[in-house]
């Protein structure tokens, strides 16, 4: 080859593959402030039992016997380090303390029995809202500054301003009361689950649109996006093949957010809609002071929160080369 | 010649809020097959619009062709439908774009890009298409070409993505290849890389080139005929010898009195006044009437046609009608006259007049930054030099060899990892009480590369001229305080009308020469130049250039000049050191260093920078500098040394012999 | 090539006279912040939501002043009254002519000759006093929560990316720690210890809410120390002071305004969203929340309850959103010239 020989200076450069060292000690790197994270939180919770009237700590409407298997459990009467630790021991074992209202049922079985509704309706909303989000984001981008773009970024707007609970409360009015098509409450089947993941999955749906139509805006306007044109890709293969991954991979970084708004959500909407889930029991357990409830579910929805910000931020240093060969962030 | 291409009357237009912007007004050019064409031109000039036209890539909305006919092989383009032009583009005609590093898609792999290339356009198989993929990496010269295939665009340099950018652009044998700009961004080795592996490219497969450039020297290395663009037009065009040595416009005048020759020293540069117009409005007559110091009534009422000066030569312009005065000739014409072909010249110095006072003294400078896992970067590591009172040192390297740090250091903007900078014989980073160092800042003052972003947007000019005055309190009232900020804006050329102003009103040059004044007005002695012309137009860095030199030669400041154009490096500065990988590889007077390099480094710097003179870029043979093989056999670490009275170069003894007998040679 | 059409003589080949025009800027001048705002008018959906921002302000500070209901007004004989307004009653299909879902005119059945523009809640309290009163308590907590935000986030930010090094390293460090915690979960649980009030509301909502504009400032203050006219400064010998005054500053308000723009809309959320699990302001005091979780429980029969709070909400938080848009927008430096 003729052109070989005027390459020898840049042969320099041996980027290879020190990827697998890097990405190790990304996950390292994260994890480790997923744990410190927790630890926070958990000790956070810890002294906040201590000042709660009516908590294991504060004995005020507990009953004798109650008393009594609570201060042998936790070590009540030894001294605070020891508690904590006792407290942190009990955690690590997956223990998450009695209710007082369920007459001593343990609260790690009152989640398993509520979480299911509450996964199904969020799994539910985050499907819809993705589908019908990215969807919207794509067109208003590649229509961009036509109508199709308009009423796209007014839904979006719309979405993201409106609070959920007014979306719920038009939809029970409309279609529950007024025009009868649905069910307005309860749990006991596929219809029943229809408002309360429309109403919960508008913000999904909004978010994401927003994100994607600015991405895939940046994307198209990029150097690579005229290179590919210059090649003779049509517009559709460019769409496919160089913007939507380029796009789709900074999105992944608002489904962590994303999972807390949900969460907050299926509070006021279970509530709502009646639907037996983990977040109407929260409530519940708010108006009725039930506190070990109330502190389990917090360390429940923490764990799960810091868990799905672990499992989305190793998912796009995986997805994306940049991060995934050289450990940089972008 | 067999025409391949021919543009008749290409106008082009874009919308926007303020109105229609004309960028291309009535381009016609041919293109034969083999051929180079450049394109030459400022910035606004519309070279690439009218290159991206040609393929019709340019956005639409905003843009559209408006007018004229683009005959690829005899078929009209601007007829074509978006389908057609998809089976033209990259297989017929292709391109390849100015930034190398946002022009590949992060997220796919360089082998796939250069695949799909083929894939589109030729029905082949899979496995044959990567194999073709891997053949094509390898004559753009990427060694481990099997390997590199599944490598990511982040994992290559800037010089090898051109040139995977090239082998996609050349994957379907296209019989066009349009460069737009393919080198501004690199440095000046890799750019003579990259020119050298697409005329090889060319002699292989035959293709025709347009080559879109700002840089005359480029021009003069690559092409065969020339097109120089001024405000939508192509206002001369001719073979590439005619352009140069014969050219006939006042505006290619200018361009080429504006840039400094390696082999001439005039006592000012051409300089080319004011700004290109506006094309939301493009002026009456000719566009260039306004900045045309020959321009006569004529020019501000009828545009020039197109005049015949031989069969290849055309120019616009009043001068060549019969009825224009004849005596005119352009001063530029003396310099072309005294350099042609030639390679080496004398300097007839003037500012050496036996004593010399250091003003600044650094010695065994380093700086170190933290870099990822554990590493430094050693930016700046053991540098020394000297500059006398009075002179102007350039400073020049590649990118990163640490020349920037190495004035940021002297400004005390960063701290020295270790060694010395001595100022007037005191060493700036000893323990200094709050007024000494306000004494210091007072006296070295800098000029910053980016004229985007060295003014606050927030504030008027007059308090971005005052703030060095007001922070030493140089005035005693108001009225002293708005004199003295008029008297430099009027030093730089403005006028008081602009004080009040904001700084998004002002052009790049504009701003620059704000910033000088800035710099000017705590009356300092020594102002480093961190790379004050590189983000400029060729005809506004003369302004700038002639600006510092008229300062100089006025108040006596000295001078730290830091570029990367060596070029305008030899113009400005009397004396030189080149810098490689933080350290300072040759040091000579300005002469000296050209004539009579010794460095191989210096060597190939010199061998790669682009003359704006034909003759002589096909002369010139390019020198490779290998760094591997320079160090391998060392056994000692070199010193900088001087080989003859003021040069000095950085060798192991051995080629300290060497190189005393190679100068006495000379 | 080009025809000619006008006659070319003699004299026109003498040479111009010059006037020095060419350095000459024709455009008139405006500072930064006129051209922002020459920009943000221009955007018409924005320029919208800043009046009806403006709007309601003024309806929530005067509201209440304009009949003579108080807001703790009492009055079981006037309970669950329909809206009621005078000239609009003529036009059936607004609502407002105090007839109610089931198509009886109420105020006639009960005898009501006064006017309530709202409605009247089941306690027959005047609803346009309580939902201006609403929207002033819910409008205070989200300024004074944005505000204090602001407070923090701007010093935080300020300090760690301006001192830089280890400052900076340990500052990030907390924050990434932070981020990591639900906002929610946070707010919960003070607010279960503080007990609902206006302070304590407020002060929960801020313990995690400071780390987004933290963030930003953060951002913007690095990015602006690299500029060339801050190291400049520094050239010329000037102090900190000066430099983050004169410098840093005024270069970080637009992010730091955005910003805020888009805290006061997710604070009034927030409040909303802990009235409706309970944890809101205890009555007499009512907020926007409050007042839509009470409409909610008569929703079926009254739904007149729900709707004034729930418009009056939404039409804030878009507001807000798209003033937060149009700002980003003609602050955005990529259109500048």
């Amino acid at each position: 080859m003729m052109a070989t020989e005027l390459v020898s200076i840049s042969n320099a450069e041996s980027f290879n593959v020190r990827g697998v060292e890097n990405l190790a000690k990304y996950i390292f790197s994260r994890l480790g402030y997923m744990l410190v994270t927790f630890l926070v939180i958990a000790t956070f919770t810890f002294f906040l039992m201590q000042t709660l009237p009516g908590s294991p700590f504060n004995d005020e409407k507990l009953s004798d016997s109650q008393k009594e298997r609570l201060y042998e459990k936790y070590g009540l009467d030894k001294p605070l380090p020891l508690q904590y630790i006792t407290y942190m021991g009990n955690i690590a074992k997956g223990d998450l303390g009695v209710s007082f209202q369920y007459d001593g049922r343990p609260v790690t079985n009152i989640i398993g029995e509520r979480i299911g509704a509450s996964a199904v309706l969020g799994a539910q909303s985050l499907l819809l809202g993705c589908v019908i989000g990215l969807f919207l984001g794509i067109i208003a981008a590649i229509k961009h500054n036509t109508s199709i773009d308009y009423i796209a970024m007014i839904i979006s707007v719309i979405g993201l301003s409106v609070p959920n609970f007014v979306f719920a409360g038009i939809l029970q009015y409309w279609v529950g009361v007024k025009l009868k098509w649905l069910p307005v409450a309860f749990w006991e089947g596929f219809e029943y689950s229809i408002l309360p993941t429309i109403s919960l999955s508008v913000f999904v749906i909004a978010t994401i649109a927003r994100y994607m139509r600015a991405e895939m805006l940046e994307v198209l306007g990029q150097d690579y996006i005229v290179t590919a044109k210059a090649k003779g890709l049509g517009s559709f293969s460019i769409v496919m093949k160089h913007s939507l991954r380029n796009a789709a991979i900074p999105i992944i970084t608002i489904l962590g957010p994303m999972t807390v708004t949900l969460l907050t959500g299926t509070l006021v909407i279970e509530k709502i809609f009646s639907v037996p889930g983990l977040g109407e029991q929260f409530v519940k357990s708010i108006m009725t002071n039930d506190f070990s409830v109330i502190m389990g579910t917090t360390l429940f929805y923490s764990i799960l929160f810091i868990g799905i910000v672990l499992i989305v931020d190793l998912l796009y240093g995986f997805i994306d080369p940049r991060i995934r060969l050289s450990g940089r962030t972008k | 010649m067999e025409k391949i291409l021919d543009v008749r009357n290409l106008n082009v237009s874009f919308d926007t809020y303020a109105g229609t912007v004309q960028a291309v007004r009535g381009v016609s050019f041919y293109l034969n097959k083999g051929e180079t064409l450049a394109i030459v031109g400022e910035s606004g000039s519309g070279k690439s619009v009218t290159a991206k036209s040609l393929m019709k890539l340019i956005p639409n909305p905003p843009g559209r062709i408006s007018d004229g006919e683009i005959l690829f092989e005899g078929k009209n383009l601007t007829t074509f439908s978006e389908k057609q032009m998809q089976n033209i583009r990259g297989s017929a005609i292709s391109m390849i774009f100015q930034d190398p590093m946002t022009s590949l898609n992060p997220t796919m792999t360089v082998g796939k890009q250069i695949m799909e290339s083929i894939l589109i356009h030729q029905a082949l198989p899979k496995k044959i298409a990567r194999e073709k993929a891997i053949d094509l990496l390898k004559m753009v010269g990427i060694l481990n070409a099997e390997k590199r295939f599944s490598d990511y665009p982040h994992q290559f340099s800037g010089g090898m993505r051109q040139r995977v950018n090239i082998a996609m652009a050349v994957a379907c044998n296209p019989k066009i290849l349009i460069a737009d700009e393919p080198t501004t961004a690199l440095d000046v080795t890799i750019q003579a890389q990259i020119l050298e592996l697409l005329k090889i490219l060319q002699k292989k497969m035959g293709t025709s080139i347009i080559f879109i450039t700002h840089d005359l020297g480029v021009v003069a290395n690559i092409a065969d005929r020339v097109a120089v663009m001024y405000a939508g037009k192509i206002v001369e065009i001719g073979t590439v010898d005619e352009i140069f040595y014969n050219p006939k416009h006042p505006y290619t005048w200018g361009l080429l009195g504006a840039m400094p020759n390696t082999n001439y020293y005039g006592e000012e540069l051409v300089t080319i006044p004011g700004t290109p117009p506006d094309l939301l409005s493009p002026p009456e007559g000719d566009a260039f009437a306004a900045r045309n110091k020959y321009a006569m009534k004529i020019d501000f009422q009828i545009e020039p046609p197109m005049y015949k000066v031989s069969e290849t030569h055309y120019a616009a312009t009043w001068l060549l009608h019969e009825k224009a005065p004849k005596d005119i000739l352009p001063d530029f014409q003396k310099k072309i006259k005294r350099s042609l072909g030639n390679e080496k010249s004398i300097r007839n110095i003037s500012n050496s007049n036996g004593k010399k006072e250091k003003l600044l003294e650094i010695k065994n400078l380093k700086r170190y930054f933290p870099g990822s896992k554990k590493q430094v970067i050693k930016a700046v590591d053991g540098l020394s030099f000297e500059i006398y009172r009075g002179e102007t040192f350039g400073l020049v390297g590649e990118s990163g060899c640490g020349k920037s740090t190495t004035g940021r250091i002297i400004s005390r903007l960063y701290t020295a990892t270790e060694g010395e900078v001595l100022y007037n014989n005191e060493n700036i980073f000893k323990k200094k009480s709050d007024s000494e160092i306000k004494k210091l800042h007072q006296k070295i003052q800098m000029i910053f590369q980016d004229p985007y972003s060295a003014l606050n947007p927030r504030l008027t000019v007059v308090d971005i001229i005052a703030e060095g005055m007001d922070i030493h309190g140089l005035y005693s009232d108001k009225k002293e305080r708005m004199n003295r900020v008029y008297e430099l804006l009027e030093t730089v050329g403005l006028n008081r009308e602009h004080g009040n102003r904001y700084p998004h009103e002002f052009s790049g040059g504009q701003r620059q020469r704000i910033g000088i004044a800035r710099a000017l007005a705590v009356n300092p002695e020594f102002i480093i130049a961190d790379e004050p012309i590189s983000a400029l137009d060729v005809s506004i860095q003369a302004q700038v250039v002639n600006l510092m030199k008229k300062l100089q030669k006025e108040t006596g400041l000295t001078y730290l000049f830091i570029a990367h154009d060596l070029s305008m490096v030899k113009y400005i500065s009397d004396r030189i050191g080149v810098m490689y990988r933080g350290k300072i590889v040759e040091l000579a007077e300005s002469d000296e260093l050209y004539n009579n390099p010794l460095h191989p480094y210096t060597k190939s710097l010199l061998s790669a920078i682009p003359v704006p003179d034909p003759l002589m870029e096909r002369k010139r043979k390019r020198i490779v500098y290998d760094e591997g093989n320079a160090w391998r056999d060392k056994e000692e670490e070199p010193v900088l040394r001087e080989i003859k009275e003021g040069h000095w170069v950085a060798c192991t003894n051995q080629e300290y012999q060497k190189y005393q007998k190679e100068s006495d040679v000379i | 090539m080009h025809v000619e059409n006008k006659e070319v003589t003699d004299e026109m080949f003498l040479p111009a006279k010059f006037s020095k025009t060419s350095e000459e800027i024709s455009r008139p001048t405006f500072t930064y912040w006129q051209d922002v705002w020459s920009r943000f008018r221009l955007n018409k959906v924005a320029f919208i939501g800043l009046i009806l921002i403006l709007l309601i302000l003024l309806l929530a500070i005067f509201g209440p002043l304009a009949n003579k209901y108080g807001s703790d007004e009492q009055n079981l004989t006037r309970a669950n009254l329909p809206p009621k307004i005078p000239i609009l009653e003529k036009i059936p299909w607004l609502g407002f002519n105090g007839v109610d879902i089931k198509g009886k005119d109420v105020y006639k059945e009960k005898g009501v000759s006064d006017y309530f523009w709202f409605g009247t809640d089941n306690l027959g309290r005047d609803l346009w006093t309580r939902v201006w009163e609403g929207t002033r308590i819910s409008l205070y907590i989200a300024f004074l929560a944005a505000a204090i935000d602001l407070i923090i986030g701007v010093s935080y930010g300020g300090i760690s990316a301006y001192y830089g090094g280890k400052i900076d390293n340990i500052m990030q460090r907390v924050i990434e720690v932070l981020v990591g915690i639900p906002q929610l979960i946070v707010v919960i649980l003070l607010i279960l210890v503080l007990r609902p009030g206006i302070i304590s509301i407020t002060v929960a909502m801020v313990i995690t809410g400071w780390v987004g504009m933290a963030r930003v400032v953060r951002g913007q203050i690095l990015k602006l120390k690299e500029q060339e006219y801050v190291m400049a400064s520094k050239t010329l010998g000037a102090k900190n002071n000066r430099i983050i005054w004169k410098h840093l500053i005024p270069n970080t308000m637009g992010p730091i305004i955005i910003t805020t723009m888009f805290t006061i809309p997710t604070a009034i959320f927030t409040e909303a969203f802990l009235s409706f699990i309970g944890l809101g302001l205890q009555p007499p005091v009512a907020s926007l929340g409050t007042l839509i979780n009470e409409g909610y429980k008569l929703l079926q029969v009254y739904p007149h309850m729900l709707t004034f709070s729930a418009i009056i909400i939404s039409l804030i938080m878009i507001s807000f959103n798209l003033v937060g848009d149009g700002l980003r927008d003609a602050l955005d430096p990529k259109m500048r010239k």
